[in-house]
């Protein structure tokens, strides 16, 4: 398979999980384990196009796909514009759910440039954060819509606090 | 966290499958797994043998085949939601499966055959009459499905039969699927889903049925809402009598989200709403 671009070869066990392929024999672990039940999202992987969740997936099934991981968002050393709108929004405290919360973020604009904030928050419903109460993590998705689509984001709303 | 060890095979197309299938004491069939991989991992289910059926080629597409509407082995939840092909009923019942990543990977064929008395896929296919089309070393066989959801997580198809494809047939009307979901909202398993399919002639409902899903042992069909909704004119009123019938010969499941009597009342509340969107439609 492909990861953020590198071709990679290995033989594993079929129960190997995608994730663990991806952390212990990659060393790429910035994708998380969470819930280990599908639930929580923190795995969360970009695979051929479309999110999934690494817990959920044998390795095996995504032999000769492309993988993306948070590692291979950031490209020359510049973020990606849902990581700078995380930063930028303060869209995370603990950290923990961020890398598979971006993962989803970046799936969902792929396939809807242009969401609404009920259509952020559905789109996000399969990764939960227990920090954040998640309003900045969608004003962190609507940055980096705004960026994406070439437009100047809205002002931050503690920026907008002044009277 | 991860499953006991296992064989694992990728066949090339469904003859292939079948026979791997019948060579293994206890063999499962996996399309996407987003339902056999968490059992698997739990440790609730151990298989000898994962037939991967995920790289089989033709089985990801939604065919109009003229009198019926063919879902793929591995048409995913995500394609149905899309797909105008497809009926109402069923496009909701995907849309409102899981979430945006179980969607992604999981089908709606996988769904069916895994047959979770809360999913919200079962309950659509029965209201809209489909055809179960399984395929096994000895054949194709075809079943429909009233006589396809049997118990809990436990369906008609027989230890070496692979759900092949779901048809839909094109019988007009129109159709629609509602529910409340355990996180509220559309979101997660139902606690209580509907759906519901009508067809009306010179202004009577002449053809309809429902069938819940969530609230009892098995995805099952309403037919005592059915029975009182032919042959009235679809009124609101109409809908109100008819889905107070709708627990009638349902075997009732109390759980975590509900007891009889809630589950109950939301069969009913949810079959109206599906019933006055199903009107709607047709």
């Amino acid at each position: 398979m492909n990861v953020n671009g590198e071709p990679v070869s290995a033989d594993v066990e079929p129960r190997t999980l995608l994730v663990h392929f991806l952390r212990d024999d990659l060393g790429l672990t910035g994708t998380h384990i969470g819930c280990e039940t599908s639930y929580c999202g923190a795995c969360t992987v970009i695979v051929d196009g479309r999110t999934v969740k690494s817990c959920t997936m044998l390795a095996v099934q995504a032999d000769g796909s492309d993988v993306t991981t948070i590692e291979g968002l950031a490209a020359d050393g510049e973020l990606h514009p849902v990581q700078e709108g995380f930063w930028e929004r303060h869209g995370l405290q603990c950290g923990y759910c961020t890398p598979g919360m971006i993962m989803s973020a970046v799936g969902l604009l792929t396939e809807n440039p242009n969401p609404s904030e009920e259509e952020i928050r559905h789109g996000i419903e399969g990764n939960i954060c227990r920090c954040t109460g998640y309003h900045n993590i969608v004003r962190a998705i609507e940055y980096a819509a705004a960026k994406m689509r070439g437009e100047a984001p809205a002002p931050a709303e503690w920026e907008e606090v002044t009277a | 966290m991860f499953p006991r060890s296992f064989e694992y095979v990728a066949p090339a197309d469904l003859a292939e499958a079948a026979e791997a299938l019948a060579s293994a004491e206890f063999a499962k069939v996996m399309s996407g797994g987003m339902s056999l991989i968490p059992m698997m991992k739990l440790r609730l289910l151990s298989p000898d043998l994962v037939v991967d059926i995920g790289r089989i080629p033709g089985l990801d597409q939604i065919e109009d085949r003229g009198d019926a509407i063919a879902i793929g082995a591995l048409v995913r939840h995500a394609q149905t939601a899309a797909s105008d092909a497809v009926p109402a009923a069923l496009r909701t019942a995907a849309a409102w499966t899981g979430d945006a990543q179980v969607r992604n990977r999981g089908t709606t064929v996988g769904s069916v055959a895994h047959a979770d008395i809360a999913a919200d896929q079962p309950a659509a296919v029965l209201a809209l009459g489909a055809t179960m089309v399984a395929r096994s070393a000895s054949g194709t066989r075809e079943i429909a499905a009233a006589d396809f959801f049997v118990d809990a997580l436990t369906t008609a198809l027989e230890p070496g039969e692979i759900l092949a494809e779901i048809r839909i047939p094109k019988a007009g009307g129109g159709s629609a699927y509602e529910k409340l979901g355990r996180r509220g909202g559309h979101t997660d398993y139902a606690v209580a889903g509907a759906a519901a399919w009508v067809q009306r002639s010179n202004g009577s409902i002449s053809d309809c049925r429902v069938a819940l899903t969530g609230v009892g042992t098995k995805p099952t069909l309403a037919e005592g809402v059915a029975e009182a909704l032919i042959g009235t004119d679809g009124s609101p009123a109409a809908v109100e009598a008819a889905a107070a019938r709708a627990t009638e010969g349902v075997t009732l499941l109390e759980d975590l989200y509900g007891s009889e009597e809630y589950k109950a009342h939301l069969a009913k509340v949810m079959t109206a709403r599906a019933l006055t969107q199903a009107i709607a439609d047709a």
